[in-house]
Formats: structure tokens, C-alpha cells, sequence
């Protein structure tokens, strides 16, 4: 065969192909291309182009593509040439379409019908390319236009065209298991084949379908036993043998089905034991093949019943790969070891020094899957070693994807195995201070929340030990360059929490630093964010410890800066931080009660103080509540309405489109719509029946508030009612904050938000180096290594459970405690506001005039839909119609609750934080901000599964602070 | 299941790409890895999540399997072993230039192999059977010598 300057093609191709192989350069090389995309353009449009020549330009347009450019101009052409009778053009075209075209490419329904014929075609070679073609090219849909022609085949003379009909189908099923799952019948029957080539071609669908469905081809291991054997003992012919092994590939796959089979099946896997055990002897071990089969049969071993003796020579076969030079044997008896480790554990310790070897080489693949087997291998004995090598690892590497890996395996490990809380504080440390970009924002919230639980059960000494060795750790970590911003987050919050806690640092050391860090990352709203709030509880301390609080002069011209910063979050903190510098020791105190972060807050999701209100609506000849279920069409018209937002009329001026809400299709009903019938006429509807048009149609889709804002509030003889179907009506109380004198509102704002209760307790585990000193002439340091990873593994190791379960069992998840703490709160929540406070909220609340405040306005756009439904605007809210603002809430009640929103917040206005929540109020019209005892409710969750479908509610609510500034109170909401 | 195949040269150029999984992006930089090191590496950042790939490197050019874990690495190494030797057989002493201007034979060859995603036949006698045939074909229709795939 001639090769260079392959025969037929022109030389315009050998100059094109010449001129790429010697570019110099990509841009060289993308200008020729270029050129070439511009004369094939012109040419493919010439009238009466001669065949051969359509031949080269479509091989041509192939190259192209292939070097990354785009070629769909000609992808026609292609098509075309697929209709061509001569087979040669046909395969070129085929080819080029399999090779352009995915299989939801529109050109594809052109080329189903010359499929469809070309499998019928008499010629097995057009049949061989069509199925090609179908491979690639068939999708769900079109399927069933060519199954019957693929299924005709698979009896077709040739054993080329049953192998490739074999695959065919495999390849239906894998894209839709439906279409063909009334033929594995004729998978089986393939087995049987004469030809060695289909039989091994029917391997690859029968391992997928056992894959799916053990147990319906039990009956085919004695078959599949039979194969191997019969390969094995070079039964089939000699044209696949490779390098003198017996069609080693069919063996490979074989044994992958067997491994299938035979896992937890003793019956069927002692009819395995033999043949296993033979090809482990007869194998050739010098050939990479061989120890492919080799491998594949240790895979099967770990896999199947285990069989002592099996067992025995796997571990001798992966002795000798660890032993072998070539790093591909190494990297095979790994991952061999980190299967059979599960076994037999004593065999790592067999091998420990082959594995340190391999974790100590330079080739990073190897590494990699050193540090694989060692996860797998993790205990309390070794965990400290293990994390500290791959934390060295993780800092030594570049690679973000690889790096977020290990992280979050470190990340794993120490949380499940932490010898002690405090090497746990300390390697989190590290993983922050090297990677905390990379970390998931839920390790920050752990640890957080471990240094505010501490041991659990343990002393307060230790706890107070604990925390004051955070806090003289970060003290000392904080003057480093460049943190990354969640470890900076953990940073204030502790320093916020218990920098002051015992005494050793003044209030002035402590404040002084968290300025400096505001300072320092001044593009970081987060940090900043902390860094206030961590301020504020170090001042509140101090005030309701009765001391002097001297404002530094660097902190004093923080708030200053912030009290005008564009971010309404890092405003509010900063106003929120001079309103309590201004309160009384008392008032402090109960705002924030210190060490608090960790003390539960109970949310009476019934609402009980709103019965009152409920019963006289009723009295008035409001209509009782529709329950939730059987609102379901609500949401539907709801979003369809929200769709409809750019139509709102102009006079509204302000469109947003953060709000992410229309985009999902459907809500669960969990999603308590509000409804409020205006002037008596019409009340929610439970079907998607509201006109956006029509006032008197009136729904609340979200939670918002405020209506638009020139929409007068009409309430009168408005019927509510609110709750779900079992609402029961009890102890009404006055007012609806929860307990606040439990909880450190600003605290736990930062904090341990929705955090998962899952700081393992690592306590329980023993830790016991035992040190073996096993092999002699090892350099010492290896030794010790290999006894730290190993040397426990004979030791039993009790795994501490992961998920702190018992800090949720410790504490009843809410709901029933919820009376007390209402009537706790009760005392806060009866003092009025102070008036200067008041005026202070006037400042930015005073938008009850109609279109000042752009956040209502917002919430006009979402209300738009029921003009006349919603509340009304805050200064009304602040004023008198707490009543009413709260019935009109009443059925977001859960979601209120659990997303924290304006309810709690205006509930706080009312009752206790009306000065420093001036900020508040405005900010939590957006939705989802709320002050900081609102917060201190939600983030008080019973449990993460609570947490999580809040967060769900809360989002599909529309009201996730994320949708409108993503970084407002993120720390707050978790 | 094997995702790709890709025959490079040293300098990076292309001379073969075939995907059998639509893959995001590639932008295969392999990177200069040392001369005994293993051919494995994974390939999760580039290829997506669960892939690896094995390369193998002959004089001017690399040959490089993309697949996920259900395939054995070292039996992939010797896929593209039989992958080369099919070649060797097809154009006697198998080079670059080969590569470079026989794309489409290229293809007919790995299409037998490979199919699918799927190892169809790794007995290259069996590959070339297909191969001859077409030959055949060529003869006994006497079509036009340019017409060879």
C-alpha cells in the first residue's frame, strides 16, 4: 500500500496537511486552517462537482474539525455523500457524519431513511458502515425506525456484521434500557455463537445488563465458567491469541462478570474457584497482558465469596506488582491492595513499605492512588499521619481540581477519625490556610460550630481550654498575608465569640485585630460583614459586663466608612453596631446573652398568637383557611403571573430580575401562598385561575410584604386566615418572638447557621501509635512512617460515629419548647422602642409614602400580580397594623420561619429592635433579611434535614436573600 | 467504556481524534511526563468526572484512551498496543506520514476495533479480515482506483 501521499488525493491536501505539520506556531496553524475553511467554502458551492473530488474536500472538511475548528458549513455535504450507491463514497460519508453530527443534530432525520435502506442492502460492507452509523447516530427517538432491521441481523451470515449488530443493540440499551429490553433474549442466544469475535462482542451488553440485574443471569455462570475455561486452556482460535495469550480481552471481560456474579452469591461463586485459580497459575506474568488478566482476576477474587486460598496467591500476585519497576505495575497493586484491603486487612501491613515507596515517588499518578488506598485504609490509629502526608501533599500541588479533592477527603477524614478536638481545630487550619478557597463553605460552619459545642459531654474547663487555643491560634495566623475568606469568616466569628471569653486579651487587642482584618480585605463584603458583627459581640460583651467600652479610633472610622457603604448588609451591621454601643447594660444583655451560639431556639410553627386574630377574622365572616393541599394550583398561576413581570406598567420604574423563582415549574405544596381577598370579594382560588389584570383576584404568591407602594392597603373586613389543616388554636400570647434571651442573635448569625450537626466526636477512639519496628535495614524514618500508618491495623477500631448525633439527640428538635421561650421573650418584646430610635428607623423606613424605597418597589413587581392584596407598606407596619401585617403573613408562616424573613423581622421591629433594625426593616422588604434575632430562629434548626428543606422552601419562596445580593447575610442563613 | 481516542504527535498536533461520549471541551496538554513513569493518569479536570486515560508513546507519536473505571488500565495499554500493531500491519512499519495522510483508513480501522465506545475485536488478523474484504470488494467491482477508502 502506498502510504505517503496516499493515492487520490490532490496536492492542494498534501500542501494543506504539509503546511499544518510544519507550522510553528497555533496561530500559524489557525491561520491556514482559516484559509482552507475559506476555499472550501467556495468550492463546496461550485455547480457539478466531481465525486472524487466531494470525496477529499469532506475528508478535508474532517480535518479540519478534528483540529478544533468549525467545519458545519459542510456537514450537508456529508449527508449528502451517504446517499452515494458507490460504497466507498457511502463509507467516506458515513464516516464524516459520525464524525460531525452528535445524535441530536437536526441533519440526522436526513440520514435515518438511507440508514433504514442500508441495512437492508445485500453488500455486507454498506450493511458494516450503515451499523456504524447507527451507533453513533441513532437516538431515543429514532430507535425504533431501525430496531427491527439491527435485530434481522443479528442472525446475518456474517459473523462481521452479527459482531457489529451485537453492539449496535448494546448501544440502544444503554440509551434507552426501555426500546430493547424485550430482546436480552437474543443477547443470550449470541452467546452461543460460533464466532469467537460475537461471542465476545455479546460480553459487553450481557455486563452491562448483569450490571443492572444480577440475579436474572444467575443461571448463566456455569456458561460463563465454561468460556473462560475453555479460553483459558487456548481452545479458540489462534488468531486471538495475544503475544501468546488466549484472547486475553474476552478473558478480562469474563472475569468482570464473574466478579458480578459471583459478589455475595457463595454458590455461585464456588463454581468460580477453579477456573480463577488456574488462570492465576497458568498466566503469563512477564507480559503487560498477562498482568492485566492478572489483575482482573484479583479484582474478581475481592469481589466474589472470598476463598482463603484465592485470596492467598492475589496477595502474592499483588506482592510481586508492588515489587515490580515499572510503575504501572506499582499503580495496579495499589489499587489491587485497596480492594482486598477490605478482606484481609493484615495484608497492608505486609506491604507497608511498598506503599510508602509508592507515596514518596515522583510520579504523581501513583501518588494519587497511594493516597486512595490510604483513605480506604484510615483509622483513628493513623489518621493523624495520613491527613498531615496528604495536607503536605495538597499544599505541594497546583492543580485546583485535584487539590479540591484531597481537601474534601482530609476534610472527611479528620472529622471522622479527630483523635482530639484540638488537632482537629488545628489541621482544619491548615486545609483553610492553604486551600480555603477551595473548601466547602459547610467545613467553615462545622468548625465553628465544634469550637462553640466543644466536647459535648466534657468539662468546662476543656472548653474553655479549646477556645482559648483557637483564639491564640488564629491571633497568631491572622497577621498572615492573603487568608483565604472563609478562614477569615471562622477567624472574626471566633474572635468575636470568645476572643474576650477569658480574659487574656483585652477588648481593645481583640478589636483592634478585627478592624485590621476589615482593613485588610476591604473587597471581601463577607469578611467585613464578620468582622462588624464580631465588634458588635465583643462591645456587647463588654457592656454587659459593666465595663467601659473605649471605641478605638481605627474602629470608629470603620463604622464611619460603613455606615455609608453601598452594601446594605455591611450598613445595617454597621448601624446595628452603634445602636448597641448606645443601649443600657440590661438591654445588651438580652440582645446579646453571651456564649449563646450554641443554645437552641425553638420556633412554634403553629403560631399560636395569632389565634386571637384568626378567631375574630373568622367572627367577622372571614372565610376559614383553604388547607395547603388543597392549594395546589396556586403556585402554577402564581409563577405564571411572576413570568409576566416585564409587562409590569412603567410607573413602577424599578425592575430587578434577581428573582429566580419563575424559572421552576412547579413548587411543592408545601408552599403556603398567602391569600387575601380585598374588599370582600374574592378570596384566594386553589386553581390557576387569576387574571394579572384582575385586582380583585388577589394572591400572594411570595411572602413580600408591601405591596406596591401607591396601592392603597385596603384591610378592612379583608378575611384571613392562616396555618396548616392541624393548626390547633392555643395559648395565644401577644407577640410572636421567640425566646430571645437564650439566644445571642448576632452570634449565631454568623455561626453555626444550618450547619450540619456533623462534627464527629473523635474522642471515643483510642489512639494508639503502636510502633512496630518490622523490618530491618529501612531507614528509621520510614520505619516509623509504616508503623504509624500500619502498626494499628490489627488493632480493633471503633469508628466514631460521624454527625455529632448526639448533639442532636441532646437537644429536642423544636416546635414543643416553643411556649417557654414565647413567654420568656415576653419581657424584651413589651418594651417599647425608645423614640430616638424609632426616629433613627424613620430614616430609611419612612417610604410609606409611595415609591421611595426601591426594595418595595421590588416587592411591587412581585405583587404586581394582586395589587391590592399585600399589606402595606412598613411604616404602616411599624406603626399599628402589626395585626394585620402578621394575619396577612400568616400562612408563610412555615416558610417565615424557616427562611427568615420579614415576618420575624418585622415582629422585631415591633417589639423590641425597632431602632436597630432601621436598616433592617428596608433591607428585609428584599426578602430573607432579617434582624439579627429573627435570624437566631432560623438558624436554630432542629436538624440538618430541617435546615435543608427550609432552605429549599425559603428558596422557592423566593425570598433567599441569594437572589438579590448574594453575599447579604449569606453567614446568617447558612 | 472507552470515551476517546486521540493519536497525537510530540509537538501536540492532532493526527486522530474520535469521541465516543460527547465530551465538554478538550484540550489535551499531556503533560511532558517523565520517561518511567506509569502510562495511566487521571483525567477527571479535563475529561470530566470518573475518567482517566492511558497514553502510550511511540517514536513521534502519542496514542491516548480515554475511559471511565469499568475498564482495566493495563488492558487499555495493550489495546492501543493492538491498535499499533493492526497499523504495522496495515501499512508495514507504521509512521507519522501514514497517520497523517491515510485519516480515513485510520478510521475504518479503529471503527473495527472500537466500537461504540465498546472493544468490538482485539485480534488485528480479524481487524485486517475486514480490511482485505474491502480490497476484494475494490477489485471485483473494478471501481475507479481513486475510489479506495
Amino acid at each position: 500500500m502506498g502510504s505517503q501521499g496516499g493515492i487520490g488525493q490532490s496536492k492542494e491536501f498534501l500542501d494543506l496537511v504539509k503546511s499544518i505539520g510544519e507550522a510553528r506556531s497555533k496561530a500559524e496553524e489557525d491561520r491556514i486552517v482559516l484559509g482552507e475553511i475559506e476555499t472550501l467554502k467556495r468550492r463546496l458551492v461550485e455547480p457539478g462537482i466531481p465525486k472524487r473530488k466531494m470525496k477529499e474536500y469532506i475528508i478535508r472538511l474532517v480535518y479540519i474539525e478534528m483540529l478544533g475548528h468549525d467545519a458545519s458549513f459542510g456537514y450537508i455535504h456529508a449527508v449528502k455523500m451517504t446517499h452515494d450507491d458507490n460504497l466507498f463514497l457511502k463509507r467516506t460519508g458515513y464516516l464524516a457524519v459520525t464524525l460531525f453530527l452528535n445524535e441530536d443534530h437536526d441533519l440526522i432525520i436526513l440520514i435515518v431513511n438511507t440508514i433504514q435502506k442500508d441495512l437492508k442492502s445485500d453488500n455486507f460492507l454498506i450493511v458494516c458502515a450503515a451499523l456504524n452509523a447507527v451507533c453513533k447516530l441513532i437516538n431515543e427517538e429514532t430507535i425504533p425506525a431501525v430496531l427491527p432491521q439491527v435485530v434481522e441481523l443479528l442472525g446475518h451470515q456474517k459473523e462481521a456484521v452479527r459482531k457489529k449488530a451485537i453492539m449496535a443493540l448494546h448501544r440502544f440499551h444503554q440509551k434507552s434500557p426501555s426500546s430493547v429490553s424485550h430482546l436480552v433474549s437474543n443477547f443470550r442466544k449470541r452467546l452461543c455463537d460460533n464466532d469467537p469475535g460475537v461471542m465476545g462482542a455479546t460480553l459487553c451488553p450481557l455486563l452491562d445488563l448483569i450490571n443492572r440485574d444480577v440475579s436474572s443471569f444467575k443461571d448463566l455462570v456455569v456458561s460463563f465458567v465454561s468460556i473462560l475455561k475453555q479460553v483459558a486452556e487456548h481452545r479458540l482460535p489462534k488468531a486471538y491469541d495475544y503475544h501468546q495469550l488466549p484472547a486475553p480481552f474476552i478473558q478480562i471481560r469474563l472475569l468482570k462478570i464473574l466478579a458480578l456474579l459471583g459478589s455475595g452469591d457463595k454458590q455461585s461463586s464456588e463454581q468460580m474457584y477453579t477456573v480463577v485459580g488456574d488462570i492465576f497459575r497458568k498466566c503469563d506474568s512477564s507480559s503487560n497482558m498477562g498482568n492485566a488478566v492478572i489483575y482482573q482476576c484479583i479484582c474478581c477474587v475481592s469481589s466474589i465469596h472470598p476463598n482463603p486460598k484465592l485470596l492467598e496467591s492475589a496477595a502474592d500476585q499483588i506482592a510481586r506488582f508492588l515489587k515490580s519497576d515499572s510503575h504501572n505495575l506499582k499503580y495496579l497493586g495499589i489499587d489491587a491492595l485497596g480492594r482486598l484491603i477490605k478482606l484481609s486487612p493484615e495484608i497492608a501491613e505486609q506491604h507497608q513499605l511498598a506503599v510508602i515507596d509508592c507515596l514518596e515517588d515522583p510520579d504523581d499518578t501513583l501518588k494519587r492512588k497511594t493516597f486512595e488506598l490510604l483513605h480506604k485504609m484510615t483509622k483513628s490509629s493513623n489518621v493523624e499521619v495520613i491527613v498531615d502526608r496528604m495536607i503536605d501533599y495538597m499544599i505541594s500541588i497546583n492543580d485546583n481540581h485535584y487539590k479540591t479533592e484531597i481537601v474534601s477527603r482530609c476534610v472527611e477524614l479528620a472529622e471522622q477519625f479527630a483523635p482530639s478536638n484540638q488537632w482537629f481545630i488545628q489541621t482544619m487550619n491548615r486545609v483553610f490556610e492553604h486551600a480555603g478557597d477551595l473548601v466547602n463553605i459547610k467545613v467553615a460552619h462545622n468548625l465553628m460550630r465544634l469550637i462553640a459545642e466543644g466536647f459535648g459531654e466534657d468539662d468546662d474547663t476543656a472548653y474553655t481550654h479549646l477556645r482559648s487555643s483557637a483564639v491564640d491560634s488564629y491571633l497568631r495566623i491572622i497577621g498572615a498575608p492573603k487568608l483565604p475568606s472563609v478562614f477569615l469568616q471562622v477567624i472574626c466569628w471566633v474572635l468575636g465569640e470568645y476572643g474576650t471569653a477569658d480574659g487574656k486579651y483585652s477588648a481593645s487587642y481583640i478589636t483592634g485585630k478585627l478592624c485590621d482584618v476589615a482593613e485588610a480585605y476591604s473587597n471581601d463584603e463577607t469578611v467585613k460583614a464578620y468582622a462588624v458583627t464580631a465588634l458588635i459581640k465583643i462591645y456587647a460583651f463588654e457592656i454587659a459586663a459593666g465595663r467601659k467600652v473605649d471605641i478605638l479610633p481605627e474602629c470608629q472610622s470603620l463604622i464611619e466608612e460603613l455606615s455609608a457603604s453601598h452594601s446594605t448588609d455591611l450598613q445595617q451591621r454597621a448601624y446595628e453596631l452603634q445602636a448597641v454601643i448606645a443601649l443600657d447594660a440590661q438591654a445588651v444583655e438580652n440582645i446579646m446573652p453571651s456564649d449563646a451560639s450554641s443554645k437552641e431556639i425553638e420556633i412554634d410553627k403553629n403560631l399560636p398568637f395569632l389565634n386571637d386574630h384568626v378567631e375574630r377574622a373568622i367572627e367577622k365572616g372571614a372565610q376559614p383557611y383553604i388547607p395547603e393541599s388543597e392549594r395546589s394550583g396556586f403556585s402554577n398561576a402564581s409563577y405564571l403571573n411572576s413570568q409576566d413581570l416585564h409587562d409590569i406598567p412603567p410607573s413602577h420604574g424599578l425592575r430587578f430580575e434577581a428573582y429566580e423563582l419563575p424559572k421552576q415549574p412547579s413548587v411543592p405544596l408545601t408552599t403556603p401562598p398567602i391569600s387575601i381577598g380585598s374588599s370582600n370579594e374574592l378570596i384566594a382560588v386553589p386553581e390557576p385561575a387569576y387574571d394579572r389584570g384582575n385586582q380583585a383576584a388577589v394572591s400572594v404568591p411570595s411572602s413580600s410584604n408591601s405591596g406596591p407602594a401607591e396601592v392603597k392597603l385596603r384591610l378592612d373586613g379583608v378575611q384571613k386566615k392562616w396555618g396548616r389543616p392541624t393548626y390547633s388554636s392555643s395559648s395565644p400570647s401577644p407577640s410572636a418572638a421567640p425566646s430571645q434571651d437564650t439566644v445571642n442573635g448576632l452570634t449565631v448569625s454568623n455561626g453555626a447557621t444550618s450547619v450540619t450537626p456533623a462534627i464527629s466526636k473523635g474522642r471515643e477512639t483510642t489512639y494508639e501509635p503502636t510502633r512496630k519496628s518490622q523490618v530491618v535495614e529501612i531507614s528509621p524514618e520510614k520505619q516509623k512512617l509504616a508503623a504509624s500508618l500500619f502498626g494499628g491495623s490489627s488493632k480493633q477500631e471503633r469508628k466514631s460515629s460521624l454527625g455529632g448525633g448526639h448533639k442532636t439527640a441532646a437537644k429536642p428538635s423544636g416546635g414543643h419548647g416553643a411556649e417557654t421561650s414565647v413567654k420568656k421573650m415576653a419581657v424584651p418584646a413589651q418594651q417599647p422602642p425608645p423614640p430616638d430610635l424609632l426616629d433613627l428607623g424613620e430614616t430609611t423606613v419612612a417610604t410609606s409614602g409611595p415609591l421611595i424605597d426601591p426594595f418595595k418597589q421590588l416587592e411591587g413587581l412581585l405583587d404586581m400580580v394582586e395589587p391590592t392584596s399585600s399589606t402595606n407598606n412598613h411604616g404602616d407596619v411599624n406603626a399599628t397594623k402589626v395585626p394585620d401585617v402578621m394575619a396577612s403573613f400568616g400562612d408563610t408562616a412555615t416558610a417565615v420561619e424557616h427562611g427568615g424573613n420579614h415576618f420575624s423581622s418585622i415582629e422585631d421591629v415591633d417589639n423590641l429592635m425597632s431602632g436597630l433594625s432601621s436598616a433592617t426593616t428596608d433591607v428585609s422588604s428584599d426578602g430573607g433579611i432579617a434582624t439579627p434575632q429573627s435570624t437566631a430562629q432560623i438558624s436554630k434548626g432542629p436538624n440538618l434535614k430541617d435546615a435543608l428543606q427550609k432552605d429549599a422552601l425559603v428558596r422557592q419562596m423566593g425570598v433567599n436573600p441569594s437572589s438579590q445580593n448574594p453575599n447579604l447575610f449569606k453567614d446568617l442563613l447558612g | 467504556m472507552i470515551k476517546a481516542v486521540m493519536v497525537m504527535n510530540t509537538q501536540g498536533k492532532p493526527r486522530l481524534t474520535k469521541f465516543y461520549e460527547f465530551l465538554d471541551f478538550w484540550c489535551v496538554v499531556l503533560c511532558s511526563r517523565a520517561e518511567n513513569v506509569s502510562n495511566f493518569m487521571e483525567a477527571d479536570s479535563i475529561f470530566g468526572p470518573d475518567s482517566r486515560l492511558v497514553y502510550k508513546h511511540y517514536a513521534t507519536l502519542y496514542f491516548v484512551f480515554v475511559f471511565d473505571s469499568s475498564e482495566n488500565e493495563l488492558a487499555m495499554l495493550d489495546l492501543i498496543q493492538v491498535f499499533v500493531e493492526t497499523l504495522d500491519k496495515c501499512f508495514r512499519n507504521v509512521c507519522e506520514l501514514d497517520i497523517v495522510f491515510n485519516y480515513s483508513k485510520l478510521h475504518t480501522i479503529l471503527d473495527e476495533i472500537i466500537f461504540g465506545g465498546q472493544v468490538l475485536e482485539t485480534s488485528s488478523a480479524e481487524v485486517m479480515k475486514a480490511r482485505i474484504s474491502l480490497k476484494l470488494y475494490r477489485i471485483s467491482y473494478q471501481n475507479s482506483f481513486w475510489l479506495e477508502e
